[in-house]
């Protein structure tokens, strides 16, 4: 049985750059915004770095294949870079990547950029790209939006629950990620709605609204991890370790076999229970203090609070009509605006996420410092409902 | 049995339920053509945007062929249609792939003329004759394209019929026919052309109608042996009225109540397919066992059939053939609509329609039955169905290995698990409905929907599913065709958990 990867990774440093709609930044310099910020939080220089990941999804318009383009915007001393990509949870495997070479021993220290540039297509929404050459011949020819509102229909479906309800308590999830997002300097979206509003905002998929759907931004975030013996010997404070990093991947059950009802997600379930595992959590709606989860859409974030196994099944509209993942909730969700509101460069969401755990946890969110946090989980996913990869990390207090 | 008979021996039909107001029409271009206002009155059928010649063509074989999907027994097949949409790529071909026929099937494009489906049918009665073939798939279909503001527009309909050649249960039994070619040009089409070039009605009428169809009719009945005054049925597509039609009936000697409904008020002119549509309509309609029919198409001369139906002919009674096509309709008064699904209009599809829709040939040939018949797989161990088939099973319980066999989806029942109606993406009719398709003996595909009432659709609705376009790739002049679901709203009440099926 593997021993997994509780405690023996420690993050040194983290950076991210503003999101949003970055007219003035193309991604070299917003790699280069979030490097600098994690380079001197690390208090390290170039030279210190002995490997590192980069992940961007969609690199026909954003930075291109491969390594080089980090290496090249940074002016790394020659170190591997690898290139990752996972869809949406591209951010979360350039982490595990870093985090995996030092808990090996084969780096000291390693860095992790995440990065997208999504404003240069010319229009809204995510670009739309062929998966092959068998694929567009029969998939349907849809969108994100139009996938992940299939949850909608299924999950009332399965739990009975009527077009209205679902309707106000997916406005109830975005209501309160706009408030969040309105207190972080660095979200693309800062201003707060009404449930009104989310209501009555255009149809993008039904059910989904306008704000139902997260912002397409640009953006960066890095890591730089080392080990906690080396963190310590450098002096620093708080540390900060990584407890589970899980991530589990579609085989076309969901897709191709009747067992799946379409309301929730497999590979979340999946990754989830073995994150807890191994970071030793029993009780997660107990021991969970926080969560940045991936809410894409407003619908997604619902039934990922049961497949996180904080709400009981069924249970996430009575849990998120309460306020249970308010600011002020028992868990806060998305406490730095979320996917929502922070924005989705989507090869640098999963790092964003850590990013807003790491603060949290080091008492440095400011405006939004939740009081005495201990275990935040990150739950970066990409695809679709149907089809996915699903990555939960559990980071926290050095031995918390 | 006594001496063996060929002829009809099942037939099928297909109109496409968007029935466009030709008043909506008439109204909107009244102010250049007001003309045409007094052919404002009825209906025509309208051809969905991913409906062409090939898509209307397998609906009425399929109709024709019924749910079972083991078709070994049709040998040949003959399409005609002067609107096929590729010029060198087997048509019929394609429809052969979408029904799962067999590879040895002769299939034969018929085209150039409006009796291109008298044509066909001709070629499969020799081949059956001759004993070439023993079940001939006949097929007739037409989507034509008009310029906006022209009669043609107002007169034309768009459809398809089938009827199968053979010799066992002969619902209509061929007694003989003729054929007459004459190079009367009432209108053409040049090869690089997309809209007919027509000559004056008057002209067409009285030289060509008037003189060229008797002609045919005489060599036909002669042929037949049958007589004039015996023929009970005369079915003539022909734009000019009922009482046109009746008049040339009487002119060859025939009842003029014998002559049979055009479908001008219902469905327009269905061009090469509308003598078979006629045909199939007047089968199910007005004939009797004992009927002698005469069916004619007029277009470069003029082809002409005798037939007399059977008391087999209640056979077909369960197919929706024709009236059955035409009850299922939805009035379209929306013109803009019908011009934007035609092409005659150059609209903003906005940049997400930019999207290269190259289309793999090598990808497309190697899974040639999953995507042209949408054809899947069987583990032949645990039974467990899947879209598509794969070496290793999907089965979470057993993936084994190499143990698929084909199996077929397309006619098998299915419900709606999941589903969005989506504004973001393009669609030539939005907003794009798709969602997961369950069947009721397993397996699931995630599917474009198609022939939406948009705000009825819910999880557990049944669809059928129907063989259609599901992109053109403008650059390349290719389309590429796939199965997608139609909600039958009609079953929304029965299921509302739409919990899978196992």
């Amino acid at each position: 049985m593997a021993s997994g990867i509780k405690d023996k990774v420690a993050i040194l440093g983290m950076g991210c750059s503003k999101f949003g709609e970055r007219w003035d930044a193309g991604p070299e310099e917003l790699m280069v915004e979030a490097y600098l910020e994690a380079m001197q939080d690390a208090g390290i220089e170039p030279t210190q770095l002995d490997a590192a990941w980069f992940s961007t999804h969609i690199d026909e318009i954003g930075t291109g294949k491969g390594g080089t383009p980090l290496s090249l915007a940074l002016r790394l001393p020659n170190i591997a870079v690898t290139r990752v990509e996972n869809f949406c949870a591209s951010g979360s495997e350039a982490l595990r990547g870093a985090v995996y070479a030092v808990a090996s021993g084969a780096a000291d220290i390693a860095l992790a950029v995440g990065v997208e540039k999504l404003k240069d297509t010319g229009y809204g929404g995510l670009p739309v790209g062929n998966m092959g050459t068998l694929n567009p011949q029969w998939s349907p020819s849809g969108s994100a939006p139009g996938n992940f509102a299939q949850l909608a229909s299924a999950y009332r479906a399965k739990h009975g629950v009527s077009k209205e309800d679902l309707k106000r308590a997916i406005a109830h999830v975005s209501v309160k990620s706009h408030a969040n997002g309105a207190k972080n300097p660095k979200a693309h979206l800062r201003n707060e709605v009404t449930e009104e509003q989310v209501l009555n905002a255009p149809m993008i998929a039904e059910p989904l609204g306008l704000f139902d759907c997260c912002g397409v931004s640009d953006g960066a975030a890095a890591a730089i991890v080392t080990t906690p013996e080396i963190a310590k010997a450098m002096g620093k404070k708080n540390i900060v370790t990584v407890k589970a990093m899980q991530l589990s991947v579609s085989n076309g059950l969901e897709s191709q076999h009747n067992s799946w009802d379409g309301s929730y997600f497999h590979t979340a379930r999946i990754a989830a229970k073995k994150a807890y595992k191994e970071a030793g959590i029993d009780n997660p709606r107990e021991q969970v203090s926080m969560m940045e989860v991936h809410d894409c859409f407003s619908v997604t974030e619902l039934v990922t609070m049961e497949d996180l196994f904080i709400s009981p099944e069924g249970g996430a509209v009575k849990d998120v009509m309460d306020g249970f993942y308010d600011a002020d909730g028992k868990v806060p969700c998305q406490i730095d605006g979320g996917l929502k509101c922070f924005g989705h460069p989507i090869g640098a969401s999963g790092l964003r996420m850590a990013y807003e755990m790491y603060l949290q946890l080091q008492g440095r969110a400011g405006e939004r410092q939740l009081p005495n946090p201990k275990i935040g989980l990150t739950h970066n996913l990409g695809g679709a409902p149907s089809q996915n990869v699903c990555s939960v990390t559990i980071i926290g207090a050095h031995g918390a | 049995m006594a001496q063996q008979s060929v002829g009809l021996t099942a037939y099928g039909g297909y109109i496409p339920r968007l029935r466009l107001q030709r008043k909506a029409v008439a109204q909107a271009n009244a102010w250049v053509a007001p003309n045409f206002l007094g052919k404002g009155k009825g209906e025509r059928s309208m051809a969905n945007w991913d409906e062409d010649a090939v898509t209307m063509a397998v609906e009425a074989a399929r109709d024709l062929l019924g749910p079972d999907d083991d078709r070994s027994h049709v040998d040949a097949l003959y399409f005609g249609s002067t609107t096929m949409p590729f010029k060198d790529r087997l048509n019929s071909g394609i429809i052969a792939a979408a029904l799962t026929l067999e590879q040895s099937v002769r299939a034969v494009d018929v085209a150039s003329t409006q009796r291109a489906g008298t044509s066909a049918l001709m070629q499969a009665l020799s081949a059956v004759k001759a004993g070439e073939a023993k079940n001939a798939l006949v097929l007739a279909s037409d989507h034509r394209k008009t310029k906006a503001v022209t009669s043609q527009e107002l007169d034309f309909g768009d459809g398809a019929a089938a009827v199968m050649v053979g010799t066992d249960n002969v619902i209509a039994r061929y007694l003989g026919g003729a054929s007459l070619t004459v190079d009367f040009v009432d209108h053409f089409r040049g090869d690089t052309e997309e809209f007919d070039y027509n000559w004056e009605e008057r002209w067409i009428r009285d030289e060509g109608f008037s003189k060229i169809v008797p002609k045919a009719v005489k060599a036909a009945l002669e042929n037949s042996g049958v007589s004039a005054g015996d023929v009970k049925h005369f079915v003539l597509p022909c734009i000019f009225g009922d009482k046109f039609a009746q008049q040339l009936a009487k002119r060859s000697g025939i009842s003029p109540d014998s002559a049979r409904d055009t479908l001008a008020a219902n469905c327009g002119e269905t061009g090469a397919a509308h003598s078979l549509v006629m045909l199939v309509h007047t089968l199910q309609t007005e004939a009797k066992p004992g009927d002698k029919v005469l069916v004619l198409h007029f277009g470069g001369g003029c082809d002409a059939l005798v037939f007399e139906a059977t008391d087999k002919l209640s056979s077909q009674a369960g197919k929706r053939g024709i009236t059955g096509s035409l009850k299922n309709r939805v009035e379209e008064t929306n013109y803009l609509k019908f011009l934007t699904f035609n092409g005659l209009i150059e609209w903003e599809k906005g940049m997400r329609a930019e999207q290269d829709k190259k289309t793999a040939l090598t990808t497309l040939y190697r899974n040639e039955d999953m995507l042209m018949g949408l054809v899947g797989g069987r583990c032949k161990e645990t039974g467990v169905v899947q879209f598509p088939r794969s070496r290793i099973s999907v089965n979470p319980n057993k993936h084994t290995v190499d143990t698929q066999e084909p199996y077929k989806f397309a006619e098998k029942k299915a419900k709606i698990l999941s589903w969005s109606a989506d504004f973001l993406s393009f669609s030539m009719n939005p907003p794009n409905h798709y969602g997961m398709v369950v069947f009721d003996e397993g397996g699931r595909i995630m599917m474009d929907f198609t022939d939406v009432e948009a705000g009825t659709v819910d999880s557990g609705m049944e669809v059928k599913l129907v063989f259609r376009i599901k992109e053109f790739d403008e650059k390349r002049g290719f389309r590429r065709y796939f199965w997608k679901a139609v909600p039958i709203a009609s079953s929304a009440a029965k299921s509302q958990t739409g919990q899978a099926a196992e």
